[in-house]
């Protein structure tokens, strides 16, 4: 698979990231690196084994349905940009 | 030409657990601001979710009432989507292999019965809330429902009018509030509802393209959106259009769907496994507990109280809509099991009535099912008439002599009538005070007849048994 520029542009647009254009033709280097890393993992034959869904094969422990957390956001808010009436204050945005 | 409408639907029910499905921040309602949002549910870095065993024992506990499959192992995904109430970037969802799959739910239309079958059901986190009130040009977020446990349950695209759609609705929201897995609360947002709108020309098969609607908080709201959305589709349509798919928003106060967006600009929500969460896996032994642990499903209830105690499909329906209301009916139900009909009127009637002009649940009935069930006895055995029967009910949710039918009936001198002489006396008085209407009635005046039977009750202060006064007053005017 071969990445374009375009796709690269659309993908920092999703995530809201900022790039250059040349910051943008040097993702484009560095993810294609990746992808071709990722080709020649693709050639390994792994047929007769069954995919794994993360990297360590074992299962998701539970915790116990219990309230443990206390009321911290004022701690939480001293590093925020601004604050009012106890909310996050964030550009508008209405979807 | 004919159309035929298609619908399928999205619910998320919010799960009934005191924490949060990854986080030990509390989950109850309406506390202040980003006071129950800690680290985990704000994305500070360097935090890991662990999964709450309280949501995950919800999600199977649905997936065995509906008869799904529970997947096992299933897998958690991100998807990644830029919005201020999201802090991590991406919500943790499941994609490819949900915990519940398949499954159905029997929905009644009228007297029909129809199966609508179920896509699937995963776990989910919820985002925060964004406050959009002006604070100086900019939004406010709230981040405690960030993290609260959802289950997102998907039907098939089975509907086929807003009305089967709404009753599938309920007969969901009545299942997860019956199993205890969610409150139901539709106001505050626990049990929310998007739907897949299509439609096709009559006898045909491939779907129509469709627009998701969302934001549908009511039933009467899902109920109109539906039929909003289907008259705009065909009118498209009829005028050789064509259906973009989009999603749309539900304007209850114009009472219309209008664009929010279209495919074109939809998410692409990059799905991934959350390398942060292990896959879930849930032991054969845990879903039989689960199973053993469900209480009688209300589908079960319905079909036996049609059963055993001869009640309508309809009744029977209205009773196991909430297993507070079916509980009350059988307790009421097991001093009286002759007269499942009286006992089942009064609760839908009466009871019903009452609780709904005073605004509260069932549970909180003043009438406890064994005073109702004393009182409805003394209608059966014809110790009171009905009409006296609404009297002592009354005395009794206010609480008179301890709630007490017989106390009451007592106390008011309400008991009828029966004995005969008694009743022929009340008669004969009458009859010598009415002389022209019983020679109207021996001239052929059937009317007369019920005007004679209205001055006997009246003498008797409706203490009597209009159908004992009714033959006994036939027989003296032969």
């Amino acid at each position: 698979m071969t990445l374009s520029l375009d796709d690269v542009k659309r993908v920092a647009s999703l995530a809201r990231i900022e790039i250059s254009e040349d910051e943008a033709q040097q993702m484009l280097t560095q993810l294609s690196g990746i992808f071709s890393l990722i080709e020649q993992m693709q050639a390994v034959d792994t047929s007769g084994i069954e995919p794994m869904s993360h990297a360590q094969d074992m299962m998701q422990r539970l915790r116990e349905d219990v309230v443990t957390e206390s009321d911290q956001h004022l701690l939480f808010q001293s590093v925020a940009p601004q604050v009012e009436a106890g909310l996050y204050l964030v550009p508008k945005v209405i979807e | 030409m004919q159309w035929e409408i298609v619908i399928g639907l999205e619910i998320h029910a919010q799960l009934s657990t005191r924490s949060k499905i990854f986080s030990g921040a509390s989950t109850a309602y309406g506390a202040q601001p980003n006071t129950q949002a800690c680290g985990i549910d704000i994305a500070l870095p360097g935090v890991l979710p662990v999964l709450n065993y309280g949501a995950v024992e919800r999600a199977v506990k649905f997936g065995v009432a509906v008869g799904a499959k529970i997947n096992s192992p299933s897998i958690f995904a991100r998807k990644n989507y830029f919005y201020p109430d999201l802090p991590k970037g991406y919500q943790i969802s499941q994609y490819e292999i949900p915990v519940v799959e398949g499954g159905s739910i029997k929905i009644q239309v009228g007297d029909a019965e129809k199966t609508v079958r179920l896509t699937r059901a995963h776990l989910e986190e919820d985002a925060g809330k964004s406050l959009h009130e002006d604070f100086h040009g900019m939004s406010g977020i709230d981040l405690n429902r960030a993290g609260t446990p959802l289950l997102e349950i998907v039907s098939e695209p089975d509907m086929r009018s807003s009305t089967e759609a709404v009753a599938y609705a309920k007969a969901l929201h009545t299942l997860v509030r019956w199993t205890g897995i969610c409150d139901g609360n539709m106001q505050e947002g626990s049990f929310r509802c998007d739907a897949n709108v299509s439609v096709r020309p009559r006898g045909t098969e491939t779907l129509g393209t469709r627009c998701e609607i969302k934001n549908l908080n009511s039933f009467r709201f899902l109920e109109k959106a539906i039929d909003f959305e289907a008259r705009r589709q065909i009118e498209i349509l009829e005028e050789g259009g064509h259906i973009r798919q989009e999603t749309r928003l539900y304007d209850a106060q114009r009472d219309e769907t209008r664009t929010m967006r279209s495919k074109e600009d939809a998410h692409d929500y990059r799905y991934f496994p959350d390398p942060d969460l292990l896959p879930l896996a849930i032991s054969e032994e845990w879903i039989e507990q689960i199973k053993a642990s469900l209480p009688e499903l209300p589908e079960v209830r319905r079909h036996r109280y049609i059963r055993d105690f001869g009640l309508t499909n309809y009744d029977a329906g209205v009773l196991t809509s909430a297993r507070e209301m079916a509980d009350y009916f059988e307790m009421t139900v097991k001093q009286l099991p002759m007269q499942a009909k009286l006992c089942a009127n009064w609760i839908m009637g009466d009871v019903s009535g009452r609780l709904n002009k005073e605004n509260i649940e069932i549970t909180q009935c003043p009438v406890s099912p064994g005073q109702l069930a004393g009182l409805l006895l003394r209608i059966s055995d014809g110790t009171i008439s009905g009409k006296s029967a609404k009297d002592v009910f009354e005395s009794m949710w206010q609480g008179e002599q301890g709630g007490d039918a017989d106390a009451i009936i007592a106390a008011k001198g309400l008991k009828q009538i029966s004995d005969d002489s008694e009743i022929e006396r009340l008669i004969d008085e009458v009859l010598a005070t009415f002389p022209q209407q019983v020679a109207d009635y021996r001239s052929g005046k059937e009317k007369a007849f019920n005007s004679l039977v209205g001055q006997v009750m009246k003498a008797t202060k409706g203490k009597a048994n209009p159908g004992q006064v009714n033959s006994i007053l036939k027989k003296k005017l032969e």
